[in-house]
Formats: C-alpha cells, structure tokens, sequence
C-alpha cells in the first residue's frame, strides 16, 4: 500500500531533511523495514536492538493511534498518512 | 547565567545541557532535569529553607532555575491539614490533605510546574507560551503568562467545563477549543511545537517543567516535621505528579533533610480512563492506552506518557493503584466536603474515592500516616455536582413565610 509518512523535526537529520516520505508497506513491521532499507540511521533510532518500536514512539495513522487499529496487525490502506511523535502526552491533572 | 542543572535521558543517560527539548534524540526516551546533589548538600539544610519565605522557591536549589532568576510569586505551600473526620469514616488514625485547592494564582497544583516553565520561557527566549490542557494547566499558564507579559495559545477538548474556559479567557490568553478528546490535543500540539517556535510547556518544556510537581513532595516533609508520610494517594492524569513526588522523597533522603523509611505510593484515577491503575493491577509494566470517558475530566488521559514510571513509582514502593466509578467519584467529593470543609475538584473525589477503597482492602494500614493529595478547586468542576444537590424554591422575604419555610426543613430532616 502507498503509504506517507511524517517525520517530526528531530528525526529530520536522518533522512536528509525530509519531513514526508512516501514508500509501500502493507503494516508496522513492513514499513520499520522498508525505512530501514532507505534511511538505516531513521530505523536505528526509531527501533530498539530487538527491531521493535522504541516505547516512547507513538505512531498514529491518519491521526488515530495505531494501538486502537490493532498495532502491527493494522494492514495499511492506500494513502493512509502516518506520523511518529515521541510520547510526551500528559500532564494536565 | 548560572545553572546547576541540565538535562539527562531516563534511559541511556546520554546528557544534553540545556534546551527546550523534552526528548532523547539519541533513543526518544524522555529527557530528566539533574542536579549536582553533593553541592546542593552543602548549602540546603533545614535551617536555610526555614529562614525562606513560604512557597516552592524555599527549595529552590532543587528547582531548575538558573541562580539569577527572580522568583517572586508566592506559588505552594499549600496547607497540609489533618483530616480527622474523613480519617474516622476510613478508620485511619492519622489521616492529612495536601490541599492545593488554594495553590496561587489559579487554584490547583499546575500553578507549581507551569513556574517552572515560565522560568524557561524567558530563558529560552519564547514569546508566547502554550499548552494542551484539560483545564488546570491552561488556567496556570493563561495566569502567569499574562504576569510574565507572554503571549499563551492554551488547547483544550472542546467540551471543558465552563469555569475552566472562564478561568483561562480572562487573563487574555487565546483559548484554542478542539473538536477531540485530550489526547487528541496533545498530539496536535506536539505537532504545533514541531512547527511554531513557541514554548509549550508541557511538550518541548516538559522535562523542566515536571519538576515543579517535586515540591508537593517537599512540602509534605516539612510539613509533617521533616518526615516521609508512609503513604501517599496521588491522582493520576499523565503519570507525571506521582513520579515527582517520589523523586522529592528520595532527594530529600539523599540530601539527608529527612530519615530513609519506606513509603508507599498509590494511584488513582477513575474508572472511566484507568490506563495506569489497569497495568498496575494485572501487573503489566506496559499501557495499554484508553479513550477516556469519566466526569474526572481533569484525569482523561488515555494515553499518559509517563504512565511507565508512574507503574514503577508504584510497585517499587510497594503501592497499589485502584480506581472508582464516576458515582463513587461524586459521592466522595461530597463526603469530603461534608467531613472536613474541602470542596475539591473531580481529580479529588477520586483521591479519596481510591483512598477508601484502599483502606477497605487492608492496603493501607489505619496505625499510619496517610497523605491524600488533592490537587483542584471545587469551584472548576462544579458540573459533576448536578443533580446531587436540590436548589430550593425562594421565600418571601417575611419571617412567617421563613418559619414555615424551616419547620418544613425540620420535619424533612428529622433524625
């Protein structure tokens, strides 16, 4: 599926300025590696020795949190938008 | 400028000196202020901060505040008072409040952390200021930006209760209403703070920020006589407040201000978003994030970001987390009302809704000193009070029309 995805500022320096790419992937784990194929340096600071998403890396997909859509078991649809914000949600008590 | 802190990724401990970030770029863990504890060591003893003028400034070494900063507004030092009534109901033989419900300037404890985010404001050179909030916060911001002469851009979901909007508004902040719950909004913001230069006090200033939570925590040991409660029931929104406190308790310890002893942490929150209290139960170290629906709006995070250390802060100390049903949550912040004189927001009718219920499971010992943490005005919430209490119809003003008016009263109310 073609997929964009939305690099926040920090992790811009990782693929040479880039705030959107564009790239096929069918879910989570086929996009973590198809951006590592192309950006290694996005893929080793996103994703823990274990491959996985680093826990404090929220990913939501056209702006629902993809832990709602079933995680990595979410298939992608053509065009679906997806975003990696850092999870610094929260305080407001 | 003198500052004897800096920032330090929780997880590879990588330091960054300072800067208004929130985030490790190296791993996206979240970014700690650290301070040098053996200098601090040798100038913060008990009879210094007794000299300083109440309020969180009194431990201000602890703060992250650069030596030249005027701190001048008489923000905390809340009272803590003994809630001896409230205790009796529980069974509890020393029971206190921690009662930000007067915190200046906004009435609730966000006045503490959004001081220390205003500090780096103006040290970062922000000109405006900005939050996501589910109310407390963008009242503090709105407050002492307009006192700092920033410019604030407060976010909140749409659907706030009307005091907060109020509270917000009049000091002329722009008031941002999103169509979305709070986690929705935060995540918008963090979009904002991504492409505005502006100082969001809980996205790119959060790690300085967060630390204003610690000095509830310092208070409370002064105020017991510079001694550790044994327990402490502190509402849960984002997870922040409780890692905070026990952060200040385990500072304190390690500047010798208070003797080392065991405290037990609990959380609350209400049943209607319970990500963390949820993980702690089934004993998971990881959330499991929620769409909030609870009246405790105040606690509607259903995706709290330090919902990991707040689990920790817990279990570590060999805590417990519980939550309770909107019903409960009311029911408690009348009870409290009608114990002990306190009219707390929603956030602490479910401190005290969970603090029953932890005292009916034996998790928390009658013999010992129990802190409950009420964090908000009443006044904010008072929507949750609908329907719970009758308006009565108005008298003529003539004293036989009164005296029937109370005769009635004392046949309705006769015990």
């Amino acid at each position: 599926m073609s997929i964009q995805v939305l690099i926040p500022t920090p992790l811009r320096k990782h693929t040479s300025g880039a705030g959107q790419i564009s790239c096929n992937a069918a879910s989570l784990p086929e996009l973590l590696g198809v951006l590592g194929l192309s950006y290694p340096e996005l893929r080793r600071h996103i994703c823990d020795e274990q491959g996985q998403l680093r826990r404090f890396l929220n990913v939501y997909v056209n702006e629902e949190d993809i832990r709602f859509l079933g995680g990595s078991d979410y298939r992608f649809s053509d065009g679906d938008e997806v975003l990696l914000i850092p999870s610094i949600a929260g305080g407001a008590s | 400028m003198t500052e004897r802190y800096e920032l330090q990724c929780r997880e590879c401990r990588t330091s960054v000196g300072n800067r208004p970030s929130s985030v490790c770029e190296e791993c996206f863990s979240p970014l700690e202020v650290t301070y040098d504890y053996d200098d601090i060591r040798t100038c913060l003893t008990r009879g210094a901060i007794a000299q300083r003028a109440p309020g969180i400034w009194r431990y201000r070494e602890l703060l992250p505040v650069a030596d030249e900063y005027e701190a001048t507004l008489p923000i905390g030092f809340t009272p803590l008072v003994p809630a001896p009534q409230l205790a009796r109901q529980f069974r509890s033989r020393r029971l206190f409040l921690k009662n930000d419900c007067f915190c200046f300037p906004t009435l609730s404890f966000k006045d503490r952390v959004v001081a220390m985010a205003m500090a780096q404001a103006r040290r970062f050179g922000f000109e405006v200021v900005g939050c996501a909030s589910t109310g407390n916060l963008a009242n503090a911001v709105a407050a002492q930006a307009a006192r700092a002469g920033l410019r604030a851009c407060v976010l909140i979901p749409a659907d706030l209760e009307s005091a907060k909007v109020v509270n917000t508004q009049v000091y002329g902040a722009r008031l941002v209403r999103v169509a979305g719950n709070y986690d929705q909004v935060n995540r918008l913001c963090s979009q904002i703070a991504d492409a505005y230069h502006w100082g969001f006090v809980n996205v790119n200033l959060r790690a300085y920020y967060a630390e204003g939570s610690k000095t509830v925590g310092y208070e409370i040991a002064e105020q017991l006589g510079w001694r550790l409660p044994d327990n402490v029931v502190v509402p849960m929104a984002g997870g922040s407040l409780i890692t905070k406190i026990k952060k200040a308790f385990d500072e304190l310890v390690k500047l010798g201000l208070v003797e080392p002893k065991p405290v037990k942490i609990f959380g609350a929150q209400a049943t209607g978003c319970s990500p963390i209290s949820t993980a702690v139960k089934a004993g998971q170290s990881d959330i499991a994030p929620q769409k909030p629906s609870t009246v405790a709006r105040s606690l509607a995070i259903g995706n709290p970001a330090d919902g990991h250390y707040a689990i920790q802060a817990i279990t570590g100390s060999g805590g417990w987390a519980e939550d309770v049903s909107d019903k409960e949550v009311v029911d408690a912040m009348q009870l409290l009302a009608a114990t002990e004189g306190v009219f707390a927001e929603t956030a602490g009718g479910v401190t005290v809704g969970v603090a029953r219920k932890l005292f009916a499971q034996g998790r928390i010992s009658p013999d010992e000193t129990t802190v409950l943490c009420i964090t908000g005005n009443g006044l904010k919430t008072v929507e949750a009070l609908q329907g719970r209490l009758e308006l009565p119809e108005p008298i003529p003003a003539k004293l036989a029309a009164f005296q029937e008016h109370i005769a009635d009263e004392a046949e309705a109310v006769a015990v």
